[in-house]
């Protein structure tokens, strides 16, 4: 399976907004967040149809997300997943001594993952969290 | 009969919108419509009225699970969790009224925590950058009335403040702005082409991570020195135009959002904007404003500074207030190991934190307050559902502009549910016992 380099940024959308104000247990955050715009240029590199589950992976995680095609375009190279809990994976936690992780501008690589599922926003979390030691 | 409640704030956004009607039941227990709202705002209101709302406090299990215990316990946990920490880590406040803020910061003054609030991943590098620089600002009414140059830099407020472009900066008719959107031009620069950018007079789709370059870029333009041919993917002809079209305003805002303040350069990028700003008032009259998000992140800045001198990541852990961001802040205090227990409120950290922070949060004792359920609830050791503000309970809230409005209250809140002050007086009050302070 191919595999793409991209800029990943994250931030609000509207629909993010709704969510989280509906109830982040709800599958519509999911839908909302655990997504990623990709550029249509990225796509064909990437060889895959729109609204396929993808394998997000960053130096700091990975994350499984649905590619769809950007909304807010054309960004080739850029890649945005709105915030919540599957940006916050992959992006950059580094605040060099800010205090603000760098949230926009974290290099990923993005490959199809047709099997994989993508997890609900507390699932998500959990899981990631799981096992973690003081 | 139903009742029109009007004037009513809607507690989401900075812009802190004041003219939300609510149509409520004969009883008074029940929203039943929601006027003015934008999308996100009509679904707040609306929430509070689910039926699987939590209406008391849960405690986890040791499968994971959680189980209902009573507020009486969940006073006591959290009180006790605080006292007996060496550095507790109090993150949040923006989502709550800034009386609540007042009585959570007593607390940490009695347990030596760490107070921070949602700045830390919002505007925080902002505030880095107004102590450096200071700020030229205005209110949002001066903009309404007379702003005929609108830079939104970085920011969307399209997706994230809905109504911020109808209400305050583009289309609503002015004094000297009488023919609303015709009589201003609208700049946008962003590196993704925008909603609100698909509005712009003129758009830069700056190359990511390149804000830096093209706001001092701006800057040499307006003195009409020497450009290299490409700035951050500009030419530079554009930046001429831009700088020339910023100049002859009588009266310009730029408004800047996570676009700069998340990006690399951080603090510098919001000094270069400052700067800008500075230079232009050379030429015309020209403003600043950063867009606030949560609708009273502004109201704990303020809170915080009043009482301790500094509008976020506050360490008071020596027994006086602290000050230094990369060392006194949540992710970097969170990812170091260097708090004991972590008390969030009115914020969803598990949801906006990476990954790494959040990690320690789910292993140390952690209490969770908020109305939702949220990522952060489901990793907390204790949840402790409260009352909306904003809805079912009033309180002071400070807008984008730094201008105090109180909320509404419209319903009640369901039985037996606490507000955040209520929740927050009575751990203070058990805090105290357990510390030996004088009530």
């Amino acid at each position: 399976m191919p595999k793409i380099t991209l800029n990943l940024i994250s931030g609000r959308t509207i629909q993010q907004g709704v969510a989280i104000e509906a109830g982040k247990e709800k599958p519509s955050y999911r839908e909302a967040c655990g997504i990623i715009e990709i550029d249509p240029v990225d796509f064909k590199q990437l060889g895959a149809w729109r609204n396929t589950n993808v394998r997000v992976t960053s130096a700091y995680g990975h994350v499984i997300v649905k590619a769809v095609e950007a909304t807010q375009g054309p960004h080739p190279g850029i890649a945005f997943i709105p915030m919540g809990p599957w940006a916050n994976q992959v992006v950059n936690p580094r605040t060099y001594s800010t205090g603000m992780p760098t949230f926009k501008g974290t290099p990923i690589e993005v490959e199809p993952a047709p099997s994989e599922e993508v997890l609900d926003g507390i699932r998500v979390v959990q899981e990631a969290v799981r096992g973690a030691k003081v | 009969m139903t009742k029109t409640i009007t004037d009513v704030i809607c507690p989401f956004c900075g812009t802190l919108c004041d003219d939300i009607e609510v149509t409520v039941s004969d009883d008074g227990k029940k929203i039943l419509e929601v006027f003015n709202a934008c999308a996100i705002g009509n679904e707040k209101f609306h929430h509070a009225m689910a039926k699987d709302r939590p209406v008391r406090p849960r405690m986890q299990q040791a499968d994971g699970t959680y189980k209902e215990v009573s507020y009486d316990e969940a006073v006591e946990y959290t009180a006790q969790m605080l006292a007996n920490a060496k550095k507790p880590l109090m993150y949040g406040w923006s989502s709550t009224n800034c009386e609540a803020q007042s009585i959570g910061h007593e607390i940490a003054e009695a347990v030596g925590a760490v107070v921070d609030n949602t700045a830390a991943v919002c505007h925080g590098t902002t505030l880095i950058a107004v102590q450096d620089v200071g700020i030229p600002s205005c209110t949002l009414g001066e903009i309404k009335n007379r702003a005929d140059r609108i830079l939104f830099w970085g920011c969307n407020p399209a997706h994230a403040h809905p109504r911020h472009m109808s209400r305050y900066s583009i289309f609503p008719r002015g004094f000297f702005t009488g023919k609303g959107s015709q009589s201003r031009k609208l700049i946008v620069v962003d590196p993704r082409h925008s909603d609100t950018s698909k509005l712009a007079d003129v758009y830069y789709q700056v190359e990511q991570g390149r804000d830096y370059e093209l706001l001092q870029a701006f800057r040499t333009a307006l003195k009409g020195e020497w450009l290299p041919d490409v700035v951050a993917g500009i030419p530079k002809e554009r930046i001429y135009e831009g700088a020339e079209l910023m100049k002859s305003g009588r009266f310009g805002i730029i408004f800047f959002g996570m676009g700069v303040t998340q990006t690399l350069g951080k603090n510098h990028n919001i000094d270069a904007a400052i700067s800008l700003t500075k230079d232009l008032n050379e030429y015309t009259k020209f403003s600043i404003m950063p867009m606030r998000g949560h609708y009273n992140v502004t109201g704990s800045g303020e809170v915080l500074a009043w009482q301790f001198g500094f509008p976020y990541s506050v360490d008071l852990s020596r027994g006086y207030a602290r000050y230094n961001p990369g060392d006194t802040s949540s992710i970097d205090l969170l990812i170091r190991g260097e708090v004991d227990s972590v008390f969030t409120i009115a914020s969803d950290p598990g949801a906006h934190f990476p990954i790494s922070a959040v990690k320690r949060i789910a292993s140390l004792p952690s209490v969770a307050v908020d109305p939702h359920i949220t990522p952060t609830t489901e990793v907390s050791k204790l949840h402790v559902p409260v009352a909306f503000v904003g809805i079912e309970v009033g309180g002071n809230a400070y807008r984008m502009d730094n201008v105090p409005i109180d909320t509404r209250k419209v319903v009640d809140p369901p039985e037996g549910v606490l507000t955040d002050e209520q929740f927050l007086e009575r751990v203070l009050i058990r805090v105290k016992e357990l510390k030996g302070v004088k009530a």
